[in-house]
């Protein structure tokens, strides 16, 4: 009945929210990670603050995939109040540990699984005396019992805990007393360990684990970013939150304690791009992280940076809409929002992350393009980058590489001009010159969401407008050479006839359904597209075979929608696979939604 | 935002500014506002108070929102650069502005409609960070570009052009102001020169938010019989309570003022604001008989003027931010990027 498996399982925590367990959790993940086992933790969590359910997915995968299974093989089921659907998601043969303090009748529902019952909650209240440490201190209990089952080297657990509180070495003792109470009593009652067990391996040196978030917000302070303005908004409020505390680390003068960085909470999302579009126009790399709701809020604005060409950085981190939706659940829902944000004829530059590693390097790139094209740029990723933990390769910064800071022209470069002329094409590529307030009298001019022609002045005349709109759209054209291209993985032996068009968090789900699916005879290559306005390479991939699937986490099929209406793809030759419940994808579902669409062609 | 090239002038006799500049130095481009709008005379003190100050124009940065008011920030200060954004939100891009080079002068033009309705928050939140910026809130009753509907600011009993009767109480930007904490609050009226130049020159010195509320008629939609924005309502009622003028360090302060009415407040700059009351019961430095005395004339239908509130005590948005002395857009990129070594080593906590 157990099946036995060594590095390949999932634990699955179901817990209250508000009880501190999210520490335990990833106390519990990061020492499987430096026993050098890689491994994917996924955060599923309510839009409350205390009191509902909340479940965190440990995925320990030794063949280093990045998703979901869609399996869960150890349930610690803490939560009295989800007992009942938590244990119905175990898989047959699977774990079930529960707290035993109290009798629970339905946790023996079923059979085929086994169940270790722990006094949590007794041997918490018997050993600390504060109501809040024996709360707390319960998770910490758990932690120990399945380092105990899972075989987790309590050293590593050990040297864990004193980092956690390096800042309080008080609290040092007793998590390690509730770790060693959950831990012996798993020894002393049951078999340790399981079948299912943690082996050490060396497969995470050079890896770390990080949230998008943080790893944007590094990415805005290595840019050279100065000024973040914000309103706070699920699930973006922690890039704002890194990037403060980056500039703390980084930006601020030892000796005068000045600050080389401007954070502004702002009254809500219209004023955030405002300030963001006064400071970029201001000549200072400025951005807004912000959701969906947010985007809506700034659309006016983006539409008057757009036409007035002024450099914006927007982070839109997804969440399930429409309107409130569930904030703290995960989508690809705001890509044709992003795409063509704001009223008229308007089309932007999107970028699409697909782990925290890309959150860091886009977030630098986005800063160049925006000022390379005098546009708004959108960094696309979701609550599933950026605010679960992921293993990456370590982050890395080139010394050598100096901002593109667009065509700004200085004020030497303003001296030796007849007149400044803002809007004209003097190089062919679409981007006009601009300059900065306070340069010279010569650079001055007016900057207008009314219609103006190429020398900046206002128009109404059509020839005069058209050219500025026609020119605005050749160099947003112009852009698709310019941000990061498609990544393609082909498939082993020769011409496949099928492909899988995927973007951001789908990544993962989709690389290790490539493998699987090729384990059942079906080769697919994948490409991976990483911005927006598309490359050829797209058009080309699609062209390539006979039908592509693509993969996306909305019910609209977003990307596959901006595919038709921006290039000559037909319309048949793209097959939607689409996600949409709010979950994490995983490569099971990827798997078996193109397995099935395969063979009903087949047998077509 | 229509605007044609003026003519060019010789001014050979003309007079010259401590820069060597004249007045045609700050001129705009040619208004295309009604003949008689409010709005202009405005922008010609404007012109007028950063040429006395002897202000380098293309240190100068202006920043509006939409209507008839926010386009006139093409009307003066050609050398300068200008921003013409969306209704409404120009206090939010001159934040921007200001946060990225607290270097510039920024002088914020906006309409009764701009601040009080679309954009009552940003103008609000500027206030509250006190943005070191003038603000121009021209102020008609009506919204202009769109022909004529009343606006937040017009009084009860006001008559619209087609006859219709606001019941709506106001909403008054200075006794908004006061309440919200801004540090320099003034009313004053586009007919009156002698008094809007002094204190323009006086906002722009402030060190913090200066608001003036211009009364500026409206010719085209509220300047008729029954309207409480019109020229001749504002000359029969508007009443000076305190002159204001702005008093550089290099010029003594010459007592000419009554001595007891006069009380000079010292700038950041070395100069002083100079107020002299001229009425005797009225006091800007205290914000609670000041709020008081203004809600109280307004009671009985006076249009109470002058600088009505200054505090220069306290922090502007660039000190309350520690922002560094050189401004943040000339900072070199080496200062900001930590680099590659910096990287590796914090990234132990996330090994
Ligand atoms: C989002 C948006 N809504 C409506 C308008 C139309 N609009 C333009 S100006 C204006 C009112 C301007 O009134 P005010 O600020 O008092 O300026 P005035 O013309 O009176 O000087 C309105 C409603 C707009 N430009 N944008
Ligand atoms: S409509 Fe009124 S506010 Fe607008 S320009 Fe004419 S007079 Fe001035
Ligand atoms: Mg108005």
């Amino acid at each position: 009945m157990t099946k036995s498996v060594v590095n390949d399982f999932v634990i699955k925590l179901a817990n209250v929210n508000g009880t501190g367990s999210s520490s335990a959790n990833g106390l519990l993940m990061k020492s499987i990670f430096r026993m050098g086992v890689p491994v994917v933790g996924k955060n599923v969590f309510p839009s409350n603050i205390q009191g509902l359910p909340t479940w965190y997915e440990i995925r320990v995968t030794g063949e280093g995939y990045g998703a979901r299974s869609g399996d869960v093989d150890i349930m610690v089921a803490m939560n009295a109040n989800t007992y009942a659907r938590d244990i119905a998601e175990l898989r047959p043969g699977g774990v079930l540990i529960y707290d035993s303090t109290w009798p629970r009748q339905h946790v023996l529902s079923r059979s085929d699984v086994t169940v270790l019952g722990v006094p949590f909650a007794q041997m918490c209240n018997d050993a600390f005396a504060v109501a809040r440490s024996r709360v707390l201190m319960k998770n910490m209990a758990y932690v120990g019992t399945v380092a105990a089952l899972l075989d987790i080297d309590p050293d590593v657990i050990r040297g864990l805990v004193r980092e956690m509180f390096v800042k309080k070495p008080k609290l040092i003792d007793l998590n390690m007393q509730a770790i060693a109470l959950g831990y012996d009593y798993a020894k002393t009652n049951f078999e340790c360990p399981l079948a299912m067990r943690v082996e050490p391996l060396d497969k995470t040196a050079g890896k770390i684990m990080i949230d998008g978030n943080t790893a944007a917000g590094l990415g805005c302070v290595y840019a050279g970013a100065t000024v973040g303005a914000w309103y706070p908004i699920t699930p973006s409020t922690s890039l704002m939150d890194a990037f403060k505390s980056w500039c703390e680390k980084f930006r601020i003068d030892p000796e005068t304690g000045e600050h080389n960085y401007c954070i502004i909470q702002a009254e809500d999302e219209l004023s955030a791009v405002g300030m963001v579009v006064g400071a970029s126009w201001n000549g200072a790399r400025s951005f807004t992280p912000t959701s969906g709701p947010g985007i809506s809020l700034m659309s006016e604005f983006i539409g008057f940076a757009y036409y007035a060409e002024i450099p914006l950085v927007l982070f839109d981190v997804q969440r399930v809409g429409p309107s409130t939706g569930m904030p703290t659940r995960t989508q690809q829902c705001d890509v044709q929002l992003c795409a063509y944000a704001s009223h008229g004829d308007t089309r932007h530059i999107l970028l699409f992350p697909a782990d925290p590693g890309e959150c860091f390097t886009m977030a630098a790139d986005a800063f160049d393009l925006a000022e390379r094209y005098q546009a708004p740029v959108f960094v696309l990723s979701d609550i599933d980058i950026g605010m679960n933990d992921w293993m990456v390769d370590e982050l890395t910064w080139d010394d050598a590489r100096q901002p593109d800071r667009g065509k700004v022209l200085d004020v030497d470069q303003i001296k030796d001009l007849d007149k400044f002329y803002r809007y004209r094409d003097p190089d062919g590529d679409g981007v006009p010159y601009r300059t900065l307030p306070g340069t010279h009298p010569k650079g001055a001019y007016f900057t207008r969401g009314s219609g103006h022609n190429a020398d900046g002045a206002y128009t109404e005349n059509e020839t005069e407008y058209q050219e500025v709109l026609d020119r605005l759209l050749r160099k947003w054209r112009g852009a698709a050479e310019h941000v990061p291209s498609p990544i393609v993985k082909s498939a082993k032996g020769g011409k496949a006839r099928w492909g899988i068009i995927a973007y951001g968090s789908s990544d993962c789900a989709v690389l290790e359904a490539c493998d699987t699916l090729a384990k059942d005879g079906l080769h697919l290559d994948y490409m991976r597209v990483r911005g927006f306005p598309f490359s050829d390479e797209i058009y080309d991939f699609v062209n390539a075979h006979d039908l592509v699937f693509v993969v996306e986490q909305n019910r609209d099929a977003q990307l596959r929608g901006l595919m038709m209406l921006e290039t000559q793809i037909p319309r048949v030759k793209l097959e939607s696979i689409l996600h949409y419940s709010g979950e994490p994808l995983t490569s099971c579902f990827v798997h078996e939604h193109i397995k099935s669409c395969i063979r009903k062609e087949q047998s077509a | 935002m229509t605007s044609f090239a003026k003519p060019s002038i010789n001014l050979k006799n003309a007079k010259r500014n401590a820069l060597g500049l004249t007045w045609h130095d700050y001129e705009g481009a040619m208004s295309t506002l009604c003949a008689g709008c409010g709005h202009d005379s405005v922008s010609a003190c404007m012109a007028k108070a950063f040429f006395e100050l002897s202000i380098e124009p293309h240190r100068a940065v202006k920043i509006s929102g939409i209507g008839c008011s926010s386009k006139t920030t093409a009307y003066f200060l050609n050398e300068a650069h200008g921003i013409n954004t969306v209704h409404g939100r120009m206090p939010s891009v001159a934040t921007g502005a200001a946060a990225a080079n607290s270097g510039l002068t920024y002088i914020g033009v906006s309409g009764d409609g701009d601040s009080l309705s679309i954009g009552m928050g940003q103008f609000a939140h500027a206030m509250r960070r006190n943005v070191n910026m003038l603000y121009m809130l021209e102020n008609n009753g009506v919204y202009g570009l769109t022909k004529g509907q009343f606006s937040a600011s017009a009084d009860v009993g006001s008559k619209s052009k087609k006859g219709e009767v606001n019941l709506a109480p106001p909403i008054d930007p200075v006794t908004l102001a006061m309440s919200l904490g801004a540090t320099f609050v003034a009313r004053a009226f586009s007919g009156d020169r002698e008094q809007l130049v002094p204190l323009i020159k006086a906002g722009l010195k402030h060190n913090g938010f200066g608001l003036i509320d211009v009364i500026s008629p409206c010719v085209s939609f509220n300047d008729h019989a029954g309207s409480t924005k019109s020229y001749a309502h504002t000359y029969k009622y508007y009443h000076k309570a305190v002159h204001a003028d702005y008093v550089p360090m290099s010029k003594e302060i010459k007592t000419s003022y009554d001595a007891g009415s006069s009380v000079p407040v010292k700038l950041h700059d070395g100069g002083s604001i100079v107020l002299r009351k001229i009425d005797e019961d009225y006091d800007p430095y205290d914000r609670g008989a000041a709020y008081a005395q203004v809600v109280e004339r307004a009671a009985k239908g006076e249009i109470v003027t002058g600088l009505l509130y200054v505090d220069e005590t306290q922090e502007d948005m660039a000190a309350t931010n520690k922002l560094a002395s050189r401004p943040l857009n000339t900072m070199p990129y080496d200062e900001l990027c930590p680099g590659n070594a910096e990287l590796t080593a914090l990234q132990n906590r996330y090994r």
